[in-house]
């Protein structure tokens, strides 16, 4: 028996199976790259260890990582590098929700595309960086 | 707390998470419910660096599913968007609150939250086909409403729900847990989606395990641009819990699902536990 799926559906589960799937599997890489030491680290294993039981406060000024999107100049580095996998991962579902606009524009359904609209500007407002704690 | 080798305790991950991937698809639950208390309970690392993993362990292990879920109907759109744009933005106010708390409460909060889910589990009875007579205002206004197709009786299942807005208010609270506490949500979207709004029960475990992609996202973000996001441990979690997943999957058909989900809700009771008593000082 064949149940007809919505377009909008088949797209966004089109782009999250490519989107997923790519991504671990460079995750997987990209670690095993991370912890053989072939690239440099912006944050030595032995830091990590010594701070990775105090809260994300102290490791942010012990270390001095970037706060917000200034990490991404530092992608040289292999923990920088795993963080920005992690950060893909985490744009697959607005990649997906600009996806379907045009097929809710085209149906004329402006409630749904609305609320498409909404979610794309929470996502990119928790994305921005301007969502952060203070000290 | 023992002092290992950066390698060992990346490996102890791993392979930990590796078995909490296997049990908790045996088990029906999400991995970061048991991930967060469990790590943040016998791991050396702090509750935010957790939290911030656990979340991620969440938004993978639903983006590997959903495109399954979506393509064959058993997650649907039209009733997944409304909710999850209460539940992505509730749960951004829920990162920000659990990142500034001081980690004594939150682990203590943790706690009281982890045994009240294995209440609401040990409690929560599900409804395979709930009747839903007339659907609601909002959700026809919504268009919320579907067919799937049923294996078990060769037949196709049309739905519709009820309830819409007192659920929408729901889902708020459940994306604050899922951003506070870095958990995902489907032990609530489960009954929320089932047992309030009338969805078969296929539809709501379909689609809360895609709304959990869209959930953890905007918490994940607010966690990952505070600094709360370790590669060393997040990275191992996830493939572990992945790696784990795929292989509990295969090993579904020849588990007792009710020995399984004992097994879950006892480790969950025990997590439970351990993080009240960590939070309160009294077993540290």
């Amino acid at each position: 028996m064949k149940i007809e799926v919505p377009k909008e559906q088949i797209i966004y589960g089109k782009i999250l199976s490519y989107g997923s799937k790519i991504s671990i599997l460079a995750m997987a890489i990209v670690f095993a790259v991370y912890i053989s030491g072939v690239l440099p680290h912006y944050v030595d294993f032995e830091k990590v260890v010594e701070l990775w039981g105090k809260n994300h406060h102290t490791f942010v000024e012990e270390t001095g990582v970037p706060k917000g999107w200034e990490w991404v100049g530092l992608i040289g580095y292999a923990d920088y590098l795993n963080l920005l996998l992690l950060a893909i991962l985490a744009f697959l579902t607005i990649v997906c929700y600009i996806a379907i606009l045009p097929v809710f524009a085209v149906k004329k359904d402006w409630v749904y595309l609305t609320i498409t609209l909404i979610e794309i500007v929470v996502l990119l407002l928790a994305a921005s960086g301007l969502i952060t704690t203070g000290h | 707390m023992l002092e290992y080798a950066w390698w060992i305790w990346v490996l102890m991950l791993f392979v930990f998470t590796f078995f909490l991937g296997i049990l908790a698809v045996m088990g029906g639950v999400g991995g970061a419910v048991l991930f967060t208390p469990i790590v943040g309970g016998f791991f050396p690392f702090h509750l935010d660096f957790v939290r911030g993993a656990g979340l991620f362990v969440a938004l993978t292990g639903s983006l590997a599913a959903a495109p399954g879920l979506l393509m064959r109907g058993l997650a649907n759109l039209r009733l997944a968007m409304p909710l999850a744009l209460v539940a992505s933005t509730s749960s951004i106010i829920g990162a920000l609150i659990g990142l500034a708390l001081p980690t004594w409460i939150i682990q203590t909060l943790l706690g009281i939250a982890i045994l009240i889910i294995t209440i609401i589990m040990i409690k929560s009875k599900r409804s395979e086909f709930p009747e839903v007579t007339k659907p609601d205002k909002i959700s026809q206004i919504l268009g919320i409403y579907g067919i799937y197709y049923e294996e078990s009786s060769n037949k196709a299942v049309e739905w519709k729900v009820h309830r819409t807005l007192p659920s929408i208010f729901l889902f708020v609270l459940i994306g604050i847990i899922a951003g506070m506490f870095g958990l995902g949500a489907g032990w609530a979207n489960v009954p929320v989606l089932n047992l309030v709004m009338g969805c078969p029960l296929k539809i709501a475990a379909g689609t809360s395990k895609f709304l959990l992609s869209i959930t953890d996202t905007s918490a994940a973000f607010v966690y990952l641009n505070s600094g709360s996001v370790l590669p060393l441990i997040t990275i191992p979690s996830v493939l572990g819990i992945m790696l784990g997943s795929f292989v509990g999957v295969r090993l579904l058909v020849k588990a007792n699902p009710r020995v399984v989900r004992v097994i879950v809700i006892a480790i969950l009771a025990f997590a439970g536990i351990r993080s009240l008593l960590k939070g309160l000082g009294i077993w540290v």
